[in-house]
C-alpha cells in the first residue's frame, strides 16, 4: 500500500479506526476494565482484535457478513466485537439471558455465518439449530470439550497472527444489527452502518469532549443502543470503559458502591436504574464526586426520581439523550441539577443534535406550525439503513421528501422556541376514550406525583368490552399501599375525569424488557388475563 | 332502618365489584364521597343508577340522579328507601 493510500485509509472514519488511533496514542492505557477488575490495554485490545479478524478472514468471513454474539459482557466480548469489525463484518449481539428460541430466531433471521458464545450458549444453540449450526462457532471461556472442525476455542482464535492490513471499512459497511422487540412481537433487525455510528460518536465528542482520563460506565447490554456511546466514545478518546455485569447492573446498592470504587466520571443508562440508585443506592454515604456527566435515555425520567437523584448527586451535569435505535440519539437537552421543588413535568428532549435534521409533520405529512404537535421525522447520517429483510416495514418507516430520506420515529413532539422539542408521547401510547385523546404517559406522570407511588405503568385495553379500559399498574413506595378509592380521588384531583384509570393494580415490581424499559406488552397481557378471570370478555359481563 | 342497611350493602358490593376491584371493602365507608371526589365518574354513576333501578324496582328521574342522592352510600340508600316507601 502506498503512503497516499495508507493516509487515505487512515482518514476513513470507522469504529475500528477509533481503536487503532487510540492504540497508537495510548498503547499502555487501560481500554477496558472487566467486572472482576481485570484490565485490558489499548495495545492488547487492538492486537487481539486483529487476531480475531484474521481468524474470521481465514474462516471465509467477509465484508457484510453477520456474526452473532451470545455472551455476557466482558473484555472478551468487546475484543470479539472489534475483531468482527476489523474483518469488515457486522456483529449481531443478543440478550444473553433470552430464551434459546428467540436467540436462534434472530441468528437465523439475519443468517449469521459465525457465532461467538460460551459452552452454555452452545448447548442452547445446539438444541435450536440441531446439526445445522453456522460453520464457525467460537467458545469463549472454559469448557471447550466439544471443539471440532467448526467449533473453536477462544485461545485457538487468539493463536492466529494479527491481521496486518490497514482498516479499509467504508462508511456504508454494515457495522451491527440491533434487534428490537417490535410491536408485533417478532424482533426486527435494525441495520446500522459504520457511518451511522461514527456520525453519532463524533457528535458526542464535539458536545461532551471526553478525554483519555475519563472512566466510562458500560451499564447497558450490548444489544441495546446505549452501548454504542459507551463503547465507541470511550475507545475513541482513549478513556477506560468499566463493564458493569448484568447482575451488578440491577443491584442499586452494589452498583452505587461500584461507581464510587471505580471513580467513574461518565455514566450512561436508562432512567430506571438511576431512579433505583437514588432510592436504594445509599448515595448520601458514598463519595461519587468523580462523576462529571450523567446521561440518560430510553424512556421518560419521572421528575420525582430525577429530583431525588440530583439532590443526592448535585455535582455532575445531566443530559437527557433522546432517540430511537433507528437513529440513535437525535435530540438532547441538559437538565439543571437543581430542579424546582414544584416541578412535576418531565424535561424537554431539547433541540436536534447538529448531525440530525428534524421535521414535525401532521398525519397528512404537512409541516406543523411551531408549537403544534406532530410526528417527529429525522434525517441525517445517523439514520439506519433499514430493517434486515423487511421490505414492508422499510417502506413504512421512511418518507422520501425533496430527495432526502426521513425516518418516522413514531413519537409525537411539539417544538417550543426556548426549549427545543417537548416529548408528547408515543403514537402507539395514545388512545381515544370517550372521544378524548389520551396520552398514557401523562397519566403515569400524574401518578408519580403521588407520594406513595414508586413506579407506574399505564396501559389501555379493549379486553372486557368495547370501551377502552385504562389500567394503572403501580408499585407502592411504602406500606400500607394507598387504596383504590384513595388513588381514584388523587387522580381526579390531578387529571381530567376522562383520564382517570378504571382500575389500579398494585404489583411487587413492573415487568421490564431486557433493555430495562417497562414491558407494556406484558402488562397488556395481564389486563386480558384479569378480564378473562373476571369473565368480562366477549360480552359475558 | 334494617332495610336501609341492606340496600347500602348491596350497593356497596356492586360499586366495589364494578369500579373498585382490589379495594378493601372497609375503605368504602357509608359516607365516602363518590361523585364529588371522582371515585365515580358520570358514566359509572349512570351504571349505579341503572343498578338500583333494576335491583330495587324503582325509577330514578333524570333530575334525581345528581350529587344530592348519589354522592355516598348513605345518600343512595336513603334515596332508594324513600323511593321504595313511596311506591
Amino acid at each position: 500500500m502506498s503512503v497516499m493510500e495508507i493516509s487515505k485509509a487512515a482518514q476513513t472514519i470507522s469504529l475500528t479506526a477509533y481503536l487503532e488511533a487510540s492504540a497508537e496514542r495510548f498503547p499502555q492505557r487501560t481500554a477496558i476494565v472487566d467486572p472482576d477488575g481485570g484490565l485490558l490495554s489499548y495495545q492488547d485490545l487492538n492486537e487481539r482484535a486483529a487476531r480475531v479478524a484474521n481468524f474470521l478472514k481465514e474462516r471465509g468471513i467477509a465484508a457484510g457478513d453477520r456474526v452473532g454474539l451470545l455472551l455476557p459482557k466482558s473484555s472478551v466480548t468487546l475484543t470479539a466485537i472489534f475483531g468482527i469489525l476489523k474483518a469488515r463484518a457486522a456483529y449481531v449481539p443478543v440478550d444473553y439471558s433470552a430464551p434459546g428460541a428467540r436467540v436462534a430466531s434472530i441468528f437465523k433471521d439475519c443468517e449469521v455465518r459465525a457465532i461467538f458464545t460460551d459452552s452454555a450458549g452452545l448447548g442452547l444453540l445446539e438444541k435450536e439449530y440441531g446439526s445445522s449450526l453456522p460453520e464457525t462457532v467460537v467458545i469463549c471461556g472454559g469448557g471447550t470439550a466439544s471443539v471440532n472442525g467448526s467449533v473453536f476455542s477462544w485461545d485457538a482464535v487468539l493463536g492466529h497472527p494479527p491481521l496486518r492490513e490497514t482498516s479499509v471499512a467504508t462508511p456504508q459497511d454494515l457495522a451491527y444489527i440491533l434487534y428490537t422487540s417490535g410491536s408485533t412481537g417478532l424482533p426486527k433487525g435494525v441495520m446500522l452502518s459504520q457511518e451511522n455510528a461514527t456520525s453519532f460518536v463524533d457528535w458526542c465528542s464535539s458536545v461532551f469532549s471526553p478525554t483519555e482520563h475519563d472512566r466510562f460506565s458500560s451499564h447497558a447490554p450490548f444489544h441495546f443502543d446505549l452501548s454504542i456511546l459507551d463503547i465507541y466514545l470511550s475507545i475513541k478518546h482513549g478513556a477506560s470503559l468499566h463493564i458493569v455485569s448484568e447482575e451488578l447492573g440491577k443491584n442499586p446498592r452494589e452498583l452505587a458502591q461500584f461507581i464510587a470504587d471505580r471513580r467513574l466520571t461518565i455514566w450512561y443508562s436508562t432512567p430506571s436504574i438511576l431512579a433505583l440508585l437514588a432510592q436504594f443506592g445509599n448515595l448520601s454515604a458514598l463519595d461519587c464526586s468523580s462523576l462529571r456527566m450523567v446521561f440518560f435515555a430510553g424512556e421518560v425520567f419521572p421528575v420525582r426520581h430525577l429530583k431525588a437523584l440530583t439532590g443526592l448527586w448535585p455535582h455532575p451535569r445531566y443530559f437527557n439523550l433522546y432517540g430511537p435505535t433507528e437513529t440513535n440519539v437525535c435530540t438532547f437537552a441538559e437538565v439543571p441539577s437543581s430542579i424546582p421543588e414544584d416541578r412535576t413535568e418531565p424535561y424537554p428532549i431539547g433541540p436536534a443534535c447538529s448531525h440530525c435534521a428534524p421535521l414535525v409533520l401532521d398525519p397528512e405529512k404537512v409541516v406543523v406550525r411551531a408549537g403544534e404537535e406532530g410526528l417527529l421525522y429525522i434525517s441525517g447520517p445517523s439514520v439506519f439503513q433499514g430493517y434486515w429483510n423487511r421490505p414492508k416495514e422499510n417502506a413504512a418507516a421512511f418518507l422520501e421528501r425533496n430527495g432526502t430520506r426521513w425516518y418516522c420515529t413514531g413519537d409525537v413532539v411539539r417544538e417550543e422556541s426556548q426549549e427545543g422539542f417537548i416529548y408528547v408521547g408515543r403514537r402507539d401510547r395514545m388512545v381515544k376514550r370517550r372521544g378524548y385523546r389520551i396520552e398514557l404517559d401523562d397519566i403515569e406522570c400524574a401518578l408519580y406525583r403521588h407520594p406513595g407511588i414508586r413506579e407506574a405503568g399505564v396501559v389501555a385495553s379493549l379486553a372486557g368490552g368495547e370501551h377502552t379500559k385504562i389500567v394503572a399498574y403501580l408499585v407502592a413506595g411504602s406500606e400500607p399501599k394507598p387504596g383504590v378509592i384513595a388513588m381514584k380521588m388523587f387522580c381526579s384531583q390531578n387529571l381530567p375525569a376522562y383520564m382517570n384509570p378504571d382500575s389500579f393494580v398494585f404489583v411487587e415490581a413492573l415487568p421490564r424488557t431486557s433493555t430495562n424499559k417497562i414491558d407494556y406488552r406484558s402488562l397488556l397481557a395481564s389486563v386480558t388475563e384479569l378480564a378473562l378471570s373476571q369473565g368480562q370478555v366477549n360480552g359475558q359481563k | 332502618m334494617e332495610q336501609t342497611q341492606n340496600i347500602k350493602e348491596q350497593v356497596r358490593q356492586f360499586i366495589l365489584k364494578e369500579f373498585l376491584p382490589g379495594e378493601s371493602p372497609a375503605n368504602l365507608t357509608d359516607d365516602t364521597p363518590l361523585r364529588t371526589s371522582g371515585v365515580l365518574d358520570s358514566m359509572a354513576t349512570l351504571q349505579v343508577v341503572t343498578f338500583v333501578e333494576e335491583h330495587f324496582g324503582i325509577e330514578v328521574e333524570a333530575h334525581e340522579a345528581g350529587v344530592d342522592n348519589f354522592d355516598s352510600l348513605n345518600s343512595i340508600a336513603a334515596f332508594v328507601a324513600q323511593k321504595k316507601a313511596n311506591k
